[in-house]
């Protein structure tokens, strides 16, 4: 869904094996960035599934939203790359707490609404929800692509290819935020009510605890992992609000792919998503890199609907 | 014969008639260019209503309206421009693509639940796009495709045939919707397993409502591009349309068949009145789409009957 970065490398002609080899590595690298990247965007999209039951559509909107935040700040000398890269984080936070207060939780607690039916009503309010957020960004900064200068500057060769630092270091943070997300969850109290809540949400009622406190934490917790998404994705790749649709809907696809609501499914669902897709995009063409992952996931719903590590 | 008497006795029906009769004059005094918006409005109704058969009565959440409708324009329009066959040949063979196309969505529907399903269908979309991009020679790509034969080059005639069509359209989703079998489609969208525990085939009535939806939904995209002129992925396949027609249906009123009608006029209607704010009128019909689903869940025609007569 995303396209590769523009930075491509061709290889001094030397013995094919040699070329071959240097692909392979590039593929290994490139995926491995890319697909943590997914992997975080993914983790967010399930942790809300997983503890309130949300799909939540307006899920590439939140990320674009905080990506062209970070994008318009960076650009303003009085904040500079990293505070803006911070400050885009934050809009994050918030479009995602403007995503639960306007659109989820007057759904979830509508008496108009019939219980079977709220499902259906959320996804059809994040969906408008999201499109009005793709407007308003196009609206106020164009649907042009933008892309964020990146924390790191600076090239490194890896076995002879040659690798922009920035790559390496997304792929860092983006790992660092899912083990801090780990430790958040099973090492501390609140995570542990989070965790609870996801398994048995009466349960955790009945113990003496606000759920309405827990659903605030997890979209706190979403507005996050989405802000430093989409704020990363645009200095890897570059976001335009165009892009809106292919982002959730690959943060979808990874999800299901997974297992909704299973964390480490989606985790190792982003490593397979990422990987098929840059395979593809060098072996055969950039244009078909889509194709391969669609056709897996209508054979896994098929096959197996819970997802590769689902719990239901 | 009581499903028959229910419907010639109900209100609904006969102010429906009548606005139909109003809508066939108005070629009389409106201008050509707001027949031209209409047209595209109705045949944006039959859309809206053949995805609320699913959605309101069968409780598929069917992400993908377009898979169906751009089978049915795609099939309909290649073998026009590359084979010359007559129109309702044409269309014919675009319906039967579709028909098929049902099908193939139906299976997964009849396994899967709610969330997974809405995702097929989204693929389905997306598999397609591919598809029409990658085969460009024969589809004409992203940039679409010419048909040779167009319904008519006169806006009054255009306008008629949408008109009919939908109109005829209407009655037959709408008398299904209330005969038996709407009954018992609602009832398998709601509790599936009730519904078969009651004894019906839970799987034949998804099977058949697949198939009518199939069914309208690549008529009106065949005739659709033969009104048009032309087809492309921008007008029957993106993602973008299937959610137009999903708000029209939802903003018209669920589980009412005609409400879809209703709602892609109106947002037809809203989109041109808005225009002078340019890119934000996307904005503005979505806010308003948002606030009905938010604040009248029952969608507007909903909102007119209050569950009167509709029951």
């Amino acid at each position: 869904m995303v396209g590769l970065p523009s930075s491509s490398r061709k290889s001094r002609s030397l013995e094919p094996a040699i070329v071959r080899a240097m692909l392979g590595l590039q593929i290994l690298i490139d995926g491995f960035a890319i697909s943590a990247l997914y992997a975080l965007g993914a983790t967010g999209f399930t942790l809300i599934f997983g503890v309130s039951g949300v799909l939540n559509l307006s899920h590439g909107a939140i990320m674009v939203a905080a990506a062209v935040a970070a994008w318009a700040l960076a650009g303003n000398p009085l904040f500079g790359t990293y505070l803006g890269a911070l400050l885009g984080v934050g809009v994050g936070v918030v479009v995602a707490f403007a995503t639960y207060f306007i659109v989820v939780r007057p759904i979830q607690r509508s008496r108009a609404i019939a219980e079977v039916e709220k499902e259906i009503f959320i996804l059809t309010g994040t969906l408008l929800w999201g499109i009005m957020i793709q407007e308003a960004i196009a609206y106020l900064y164009t649907s042009n692509p933008k892309t964020v200068r990146p924390l790191v500057d600076g090239v490194i060769g890896i076995a002879g290819v040659r690798t922009p630092i920035n790559e390496l270091v997304t792929a860092a943070i983006c790992w660092s935020v899912i083990g801090l997300l780990w430790l958040l969850v099973n090492r501390t109290r609140a995570g542990k009510v989070l965790l609870a809540a996801s398994i048995n949400p009466r349960g955790v009622t009945l113990l003496g605890f606000e759920l309405s406190s827990v659903y605030l934490l997890v979209w706190a917790i979403y507005g996050v992992l989405a802000g430093i998404a989409g704020v990363l994705l645009a200095m890897f790749l570059g976001v335009s609000s165009d892009g809106i649709g292919p982002l959730t809907a690959s943060a979808f696809s990874i999800v299901v792919l997974g297992g909704l609501g299973s964390v480490s499914g989606s985790l190792a669902a982003a490593y397979v998503v990422g990987y098929i897709e840059t395979i593809t995009a060098y072996m055969i063409s950039p244009a078909y890199r889509t194709i391969p992952v669609l056709l897996l996931l209508v054979l896994v719903v098929y096959l197996r609907p819970q997802g590769l590590l689902g719990r239901r | 014969m009581i499903a028959l008497r229910a419907i010639t006795r109900s209100r609904l029906v006969w102010i429906s008639l009548l606005i139909v009769a109003i809508a066939a004059t108005l070629p009389l005094y409106v201008s050509a260019y707001i027949l031209g918006l209409l047209t595209l409005a109705y045949y944006f109704g039959v859309f809206a209503m053949a995805w609320d058969l699913l959605f309101g009565f069968a409780g598929e959440v069917n992400f993908g309206p377009t898979f169906l409708i751009g089978l049915g324009a795609y099939t309909a329009g290649i073998l026009n421009s590359r084979y010359g066959l007559s129109i309702p040949v044409c269309v014919v063979a675009g319906a039967a693509a579709a028909v098929a196309g049902g099908v193939l969505l139906a299976l997964p529907a009849l396994r899967l639940r709610g969330p997974y399903f809405g995702l097929i269908t989204l693929v389905a979309v997306l598999l397609l796009q591919n598809m029409i991009v990658i085969f460009a020679s024969v589809t004409g790509g992203e940039i679409g495709m010419t048909v040779t034969d167009v319904l008519s080059i006169d806006e009054t005639e255009n306008y008629e045939y949408a008109l009919l069509f939908m109109a005829l359209s209407g009655a037959i989703l709408f008398g299904l919707s209330r005969s038996p079998i709407g009954l018992i489609l609602q009832a398998s969208g709601q509790d599936p397993i009730e519904a078969a525990a009651l004894g019906f085939n839970v799987a034949k009535h998804k099977l058949a409502a697949f198939c009518v939806s199939a069914l309208f939904s690549g008529l009106a995209g065949a005739l659709l591009i033969f009104y048009l002129g032309t087809a492309s992925v921008g007008t029957v396949v993106d993602i973008s349309v299937g959610v137009q027609v999903i708000i029209a249906a939802v903003l018209g009123g669920r589980r009412t068949i005609l409400g879809g009608a209703i709602g892609a006029v109106f947002l037809i209607v809203a989109g041109e009145v808005l225009r002078p704010l340019g890119e934000l009128s996307t904005f503005v019909v979505s806010a308003v789409a948002l606030a009905v689903i938010l604040f009248f869940p029952a969608g507007l025609l909903g909102m007119l009957m209050r569950g009167r007569e509709m029951r």
